[in-house]
C-alpha cells in the first residue's frame, strides 16, 4: 500500500490542512508521498520534505499549474494515481475542486470528507449537516478521499527527511484561465487554524458592532467568525462564515455571540472543544451544544467580557 | 444558448435528520422534502440568464424516484421551460449521477450545465466536477458570480482565502454557491402553469449505463452527543470557568 497526499501550499510554506491530512494517511497505513504542484513552488517542496512521516516529495513545478486550475491539477493527479492505493487531500476549497474531477477521470467514486479511518477501505463520514455519521466501505481499486481536517490531529512540521523528486506536469488544458484572487484583509489569525474563535450572528444587528468582537478577539488572540445569517445580512464578508455552507472548524474555544444555532451553523462548529453561547433568548438551540451558556444582552455582556480579560 | 440545470430532491434543511433504529440510513418516511438549496441557486441563475436574453431555453433535470417530479414541477414553476426526470429507485453515488447527466448533455446539447455545489443530504460536493471531467469541459465550482462575455464564462468562486476569479471556455459546468443569487419564490399562477409544461420521463435502464455504486454503507449512526453544559449567571462567572475549569483562556 502506498498513499499520495496532495499538499496545499502558498509556494513558500505548507498549509496546515495538509499536516492533518498526513495523519489520516498514516492511519490507513503504507508509505506516504506528498505532491507539491504549482508554479514556482520549490521552496514549499523543501518545507514539505521536513514534515514528519513523509517518504517522498513529488514536485511538479510548471507554468501550467499557475492558479492551480482544476483541469490541470486533476490531469496531473490522474497521471500519478496508478502508483498508489490511496490519494488523499484536505476537504478545503482547493481539494474539493480538483479531487472529484480526478476521480471521475479514473472512473472511481470519491469518498468525501472522512472524519474517521476504520481500515484501509472503510471510513466514517458526516452526512446531513453532521446529524448522522455514515460508515462506508469502498470497493474501488484506487481510493480518492478528501479529509475533514478538524477530525485529525496535525503531524509535526519538522523531523522528517523526505527526498524530493521532480515529476512532469501535464500540458495546460487550455479550457480555463486563472484571473486572480482577492482576500479580505485581516491581521488576525486565520479562522480555520485559530485556537479560539469568537463569532457573531444576526443578533449583532450590523457590521459596525462586530468591532466589539474584534476587541475581545485581539485580547484572546482569536479569530472572528460569523453565522450565515450575519453574512447574508451583509454584516461581514462570506469568508467569515462558519457552518455547513462555510467553514467547518473545531477550535479549543468557540464563543457564539447572538447566534441562535441553526442546524447548518452547528454543523460548522459543534466539534469545538469548549463552546460558549451568549444569547438573550434562553430557548435558542445554541445552548443545547454549549458547555457554558449565558443568557444576556450581548451589548452588555460583550463589553463586560472585554473588560474582564 | 441553452442551459441544463440539475436539481435534487432532499430532506428539507430545516428538518433534523433522524437515524433509523436499524442504522440502515435516515428515516425519510413522511418527512418534508424540498429542492436542495444550492440547486435553487442554480435554477435561479439559469432563469436570470434567460431573462437577460443570454439564454433561450432552460431545461431542468432530476434523477431519482417518481416523487422527484415534484421538485421538477417546482423548477418549472420558477421558470424552467421543460423538464427531464430520469427514474431510478436506487440512491446513486455522484459518479453514476454524473454519467447520467453526461448522457442527457449528449441528448440535449446545452451550452452550459448549472448544478448546486453540493447536496445537503449526502454532502458529497462532487457531481459538477465529475460531469465536467466526463465531458472534457472546463469547470467553475462554488460560483458566487457569473458573467458570460464573448463566449466565455467569467466566474467568481468562493474559496477559503476569499474570492477567486477564473475565466472558462464554453460549454462549461458551473456549480452554484449560495451567494450566486437570491432565489425567487414561485407565484401561484406560475405553479398552475408549471403543471402543463412538458416533463419527459426516462427510465434509467433505457440509458444502458454502468451506474453501480462503488461504496457500501455499512451503517448510519447518531453523531456522538456532547455532554450537557451549564448555564452561568454572569460574565464574571463565565470568565472564571473558562480560566479555571475549562482552562482555555
Amino acid at each position: 500500500m502506498s498513499i499520495l497526499v496532495i499538499a496545499e501550499h502558498d509556494n513558500a510554506s505548507i498549509v496546515g490542512a495538509t499536516l492533518h491530512t498526513v495523519t489520516a494517511a498514516q492511519q490507513m497505513g503504507g508509505d506516504i508521498d506528498l505532491l507539491i504542484a504549482g508554479n514556482g513552488c520549490s521552496v514549499a517542496a523543501q518545507a514539505a520534505a521536513q514534515i514528519s512521516g513523509v517518504n517522498r516529495v513529488l514536485l511538479a513545478d510548471d507554468i501550467s499549474l499557475e492558479g492551480l486550475l482544476a483541469e490541470n491539477v486533476a490531469n496531473l493527479v490522474v497521471s500519478l494515481a496508478g502508483n498508489y492505493s490511496h490519494v488523499l487531500t484536505a476537504a478545503t476549497t482547493f481539494g474539493k475542486n480538483f479531487m472529484p474531477r480526478a476521480a471521475a477521470l479514473l472512473d472511481v467514486s470519491q469518498i468525501s470528507e472522512i472524519s474517521e479511518v476504520i481500515s484501509a477501505d472503510t471510513f466514517v463520514r458526516p452526512v446531513y449537516a453532521g446529524n448522522a455519521m455514515a460508515k462506508v466501505q469502498s470497493s474501488d481499486s484506487i481510493k480518492l478521499i478528501t479529509v475533514r481536517i478538524t477530525k485529525f490531529d496535525a503531524v509535526a512540521e519538522t523531523g522528517g527527511s523526505a527526498t524530493i523528486e521532480a515529476v512532469d506536469a501535464v500540458a495546460d488544458s487550455g479550457l480555463s484561465r486563472f484571473v486572480g484572487v482577492s482576500s479580505s484583509e485581516s491581521e488576525r489569525v486565520e479562522l480555520t487554524s485559530a485556537a479560539i474563535v469568537i463569532s457573531g450572528g444576526r443578533g449583532m444587528q450590523n457590521g459596525e458592532n462586530f468591532h466589539m468582537l474584534e476587541s475581545v478577539a485581539d485580547k484572546l488572540g482569536a479569530a472572528v467568525g460569523a453565522s450565515r445569517a450575519a453574512v447574508d445580512a451583509g454584516f461581514v464578508p462570506n469568508d467569515y462564515q462558519v457552518g455547513q455552507t462555510g467553514k467547518v472548524i473545531a477550535p479549543e474555544l468557540y464563543i457564539a455571540v447572538g447566534i441562535s444555532g441553526a442546524i447548518q451553523h452547528l454543523a460548522g462548529m459543534k466539534d469545538s472543544k469548549t463552546i460558549v453561547a451568549i444569547n438573550k433568548d434562553s430557548e435558542a438551540p445554541i445552548f443545547q451544544v454549549a458547555d457554558y451558556g449565558l443568557v444576556a444582552d450581548l451589548f452588555v455582556a460583550v463589553p463586560e467580557l472585554d473588560k474582564a480579560l | 444558448m441553452k442551459v441544463l440545470v440539475g436539481v435534487k430532491r432532499v430532506l428539507d434543511p430545516q428538518v433534523k435528520a433522524r437515524v433509523k433504529a436499524d442504522k440502515s440510513g435516515i428515516d425519510l418516511t413522511n418527512a418534508k422534502m424540498t429542492m436542495n438549496p444550492f440547486c435553487e441557486n442554480a435554477v435561479e441563475e439559469a432563469i436570470r440568464l434567460r431573462e437577460a436574453g443570454t439564454v433561450e431555453e432552460v431545461v431542468a433535470l432530476s434523477i431519482g424516484a417518481a416523487k422527484s417530479e415534484e421538485t421538477l414541477r417546482n423548477a418549472l414553476a420558477l421558470g424552467a421551460d421543460r423538464a427531464i426526470l430520469v427514474l431510478t429507485d436506487d440512491v446513486l453515488e455522484p459518479l453514476a449521477i454524473a454519467k447520467i447527466i453526461k448522457a442527457m448533455v449528449e441528448k440535449e446539447n446545452p451550452d452550459l450545465v448549472l448544478v448546486g455545489k453540493q447536496a445537503i443530504d449526502d454532502e458529497c460536493n462532487q457531481t459538477g466536477q465529475m460531469v465536467s471531467a466526463l465531458l472534457g469541459w472546463p469547470q467553475a465550482t462554488f460560483a458566487s458570480k457569473l458573467e458570460i462575455v464573448d463566449g466565455t464564462a467569467q466566474v467568481t468562486r468562493e474559496v477559503d482565502s476569499g474570492l477567486e476569479t477564473i475565466n472558462v471556455n464554453m460549454p462549461a459546468v458551473i456549480s452554484a454557491d449560495l451567494r450566486l443569487n437570491e432565489p425567487r419564490y414561485a407565484s401561484l399562477p406560475n405553479v398552475m402553469k408549471a403543471k402543463r409544461k412538458p416533463l419527459e420521463k426516462i427510465d434509467i435502464s433505457d440509458l444502458g449505463l454502468d451506474t453501480a455504486n462503488r461504496m457500501t454503507t455499512l451503517e448510519v449512526m447518531e453523531p456522538p452527543a456532547r455532554a450537557s453544559g451549564v448555564m452561568v449567571e454572569n460574565v464574571a462567572e463565565l470568565v472564571e470557568k473558562l480560566r479555571n475549569e475549562a482552562k482555555v483562556i
